[in-house]
């Protein structure tokens, strides 16, 4: 058998394909996150639950509607990023003048609301979304055995990335955003409905989060707690890559991914935590993040 | 001499306090309550007078509890002894992980504690010692210097409340010191406290170093308390409950993070046999209540009515 440093080369590359499948899970959510933070200056700790949420309404529409995955790829964002514009409207609103550390913990109360309400109604464990039909099945690429599922999160995942990046930095949309997120009154000055603007982009990040939720369900099983200890990664990624960075949470996502799913061949014990000890290393030499500025 | 109002608050509340064991309260639910005061006591030393949210204080408090169980079931070290190695513990824990999260600000220092105290839960999920999902079990209280047995849980709770006071008191002290000072002028205005010439991140450190200590010493008595030391003590779901335990008592007063903890542990107890997961539900929206409309907490409000100065500590 082909080895990699005394690895068996399947292996190696199997971990890697997992590894950057994580990757771009890390990416779509890091994403949302960095834009939500941008705006409202809030972190977003429901991050994780409305992930959650967006597998669960993915399998809830295929039991009870019998809507099939496709059909969850869109709706199930549209749910979620709803929930998410009634949230921002609700109680987010009444935080922005305040500390931002308020933001963090009312959202990490709403997370808390959000995954106990969903284990009273469903249990806890973890209940399993088949993958459609058009992605069973594997690639045989000669040196190792591709799932088709997992190329399709990949893509499906870089793809929606490079499309909200393209939407932030080419278009008059993202113009406006990059504006408002730099002087938020001075962008209202020039008749910007900025209010309006920061819901949208409350009830966008969150529906990236569903997405993300959605493309993993097939993958991951579907549970109250799938995303309580990815939103800490999430936010280890993006305290590695620099929160002001939309670009560098993208890339910072997918590298960790790769260096996660490293780790698991080299070195298993220690895969739950390279991520947290390559932030410590980052801290130490660049607190601002890869790319951040600030 | 005259008696300030919130000094007959502190001393009604220790002759309760004394009285509890008499009055047919179960002494184990009111030490488990004390132990999460001293831990919240010890972050609100954090966020209340330093103005340092940390986001990951189970670490200390969980890893200090897993070391002193581990060194009175497997070793036989004597209480005192096993304590003051999970206090040592967790003082460590604080001063790598605090020399880390200083060095960013707010949200950053926030994130970056969250983090790194989820290492510290992935360590102990993953090393042998900790007795991975069944943690340490059957822990033995022993006596203190080998005097005083504490396997009667009448003395156990006068021991129990006799470091709570400690901890209560020796808080007080420091806030009301100069060091005290200098850390609620960094709360405050940091810029200004570095331009008055105070190195403000030895000051961080030691803050955070004393919080992790008094986290850890609250730690190692609720795993002698219930006997056990186990994975949620580390988990970040512990983390939360302490923010909310300062929060809803009263961010930057002395009885807020006792108060605080009475009610969450209360409701925790009294709700989980009778609701189920409705209970996190329950503690979320508390959360979310707090948050929005009750963000000085219980004793802050209070302290507010009744005039400056009565709870909190004066300006």
């Amino acid at each position: 058998m082909t080895t990699i440093f005394g690895y068996p080369l399947p292996v190696v590359l199997g971990q890697l394909v997992l590894g950057f499948v994580n990757g771009s899970f890390y990416a779509l959510l890091s994403l949302g996150l960095a834009v939500i933070f941008g705006l409202l200056r809030v972190v977003n700790f429901a991050h994780g639950a409305f992930y959650m949420l967006g597998g669960f309404v993915a399998h809830l529409l295929l039991i009870w509607f019998g809507v099939n995955y496709w059909g969850a790829l869109i709706l199930a964002p549209l749910i979620v990023g709803a929930l998410g514009v009634g949230v921002e409207r609700a109680l987010l609103r009444h935080l922005y003048t305040l500390d931002p550390l308020y933001g963090l913990l009312l959202t990490f109360g709403l997370a808390m609301m959000f995954e106990g309400f969903m284990q009273q109604q469903f249990g806890s464990s973890g209940i399993t979304y088949p993958v459609p039909a058009a992605l069973t099945g594997f690639y045989k690429l000669g040196f190792m055995v591709l799932p088709i599922y997992r190329a399709w999160v990949i893509v499906a995942s870089l793809t929606v990335c490079f499309l909200v990046w393209i939407l932030i930095e080419k278009t008059k949309l993202g113009a406006t955003l990059r504006a408002a997120t730099e002087n938020a009154s001075l962008t209202q000055a020039f008749g910007i409905n900025v209010p309006v603007m920061v819901t949208l982009t409350y009830g966008a990040g969150v529906a990236l989060a569903a997405l993300a939720g959605v493309l993993a369900a097939p993958i991951t099983q579907v549970s109250p707690h799938m995303g309580t200890s990815l939103v800490v990664v999430v936010f280890a990624v993006v305290v590695i890559g620099g929160m002001g960075s939309i670009f560098g949470s993208i890339i910072s996502g997918l590298m960790l991914g790769f260096v996660e799913g490293l780790t698991k061949v080299v070195y298993p014990e220690a895969s739950t935590t390279v991520i947290f000890v390559i932030m410590a290393i980052v801290l130490l030499i660049r607190p601002t993040g890869l790319f951040g500025r600030d | 001499m005259r008696l300030s109002p919130s000094r007959i608050v502190e001393l009604l509340l220790l002759a309760f306090a004394l009285c509890v064991p008499f009055l047919g309260i179960y002494p184990v639910f009111v030490m488990k309550l004390l132990c999460f005061g001293i831990f919240a006591a010890a972050f609100n030393l954090l966020l209340g007078f330093s103005g340092l949210l940390s986001f990951g204080h189970a670490a200390y408090f969980g890893i200090a509890a897993y070391i002193t169980a581990w060194f009175r079931v497997k070793t036989g070290l004597s209480t005192e002894l096993a304590i003051l190695a999970g206090v040592a513990t967790s003082a460590f824990a604080g001063l790598v992980i605090g020399t880390l999260a200083i060095r960013r600000q707010g949200i950053y220092f926030a994130m970056i504690t969250l983090a790194l105290a989820q290492c510290m839960y992935f360590f102990c999920l993953e090393a042998s010692f900790t007795g991975g999902e069944n943690g340490i079990q059957g822990v033995p209280r022993g006596s203190i210097l080998g005097l005083i047995g504490l396997q009667s849980d009448v003395t156990m709770y006068f021991f129990v409340l006799t470091v709570a006071v400690a901890v209560y008191a020796s808080i007080k002290q420091i806030v009301h010191s100069p060091f005290g000072q200098v850390l609620r002028a960094i709360g405050e205005n940091e810029p200004r406290a570095i331009s008055l010439g105070y190195s403000v991140n030895r000051y961080k450190v030691l803050a955070f170093v004393l919080s992790a200590s008094l986290a850890g010493l609250g730690g190692s008595l609720k795993a002698l308390v219930l006997g056990l030391a186990t994975l949620s003590d580390v988990h970040q779901s512990t983390s939360g409950e302490v923010i909310l335990m300062t929060l809803l008592g009263g961010t930057g007063t002395f009885l807020g993070p006792f108060v605080g903890a009475g009610i969450v542990v209360t409701l925790q107890e009294y709700l989980s046999d009778r609701v189920g997961a409705w209970v996190t539900v329950v503690i979320g929206a508390v959360f979310v209540i707090c948050v929005l409309a009750f963000r000085a907490g219980i004793v802050g409000e209070i302290a507010k009515r009744f005039g400056r100065g009565a709870t909190a500590p004066s300006a």
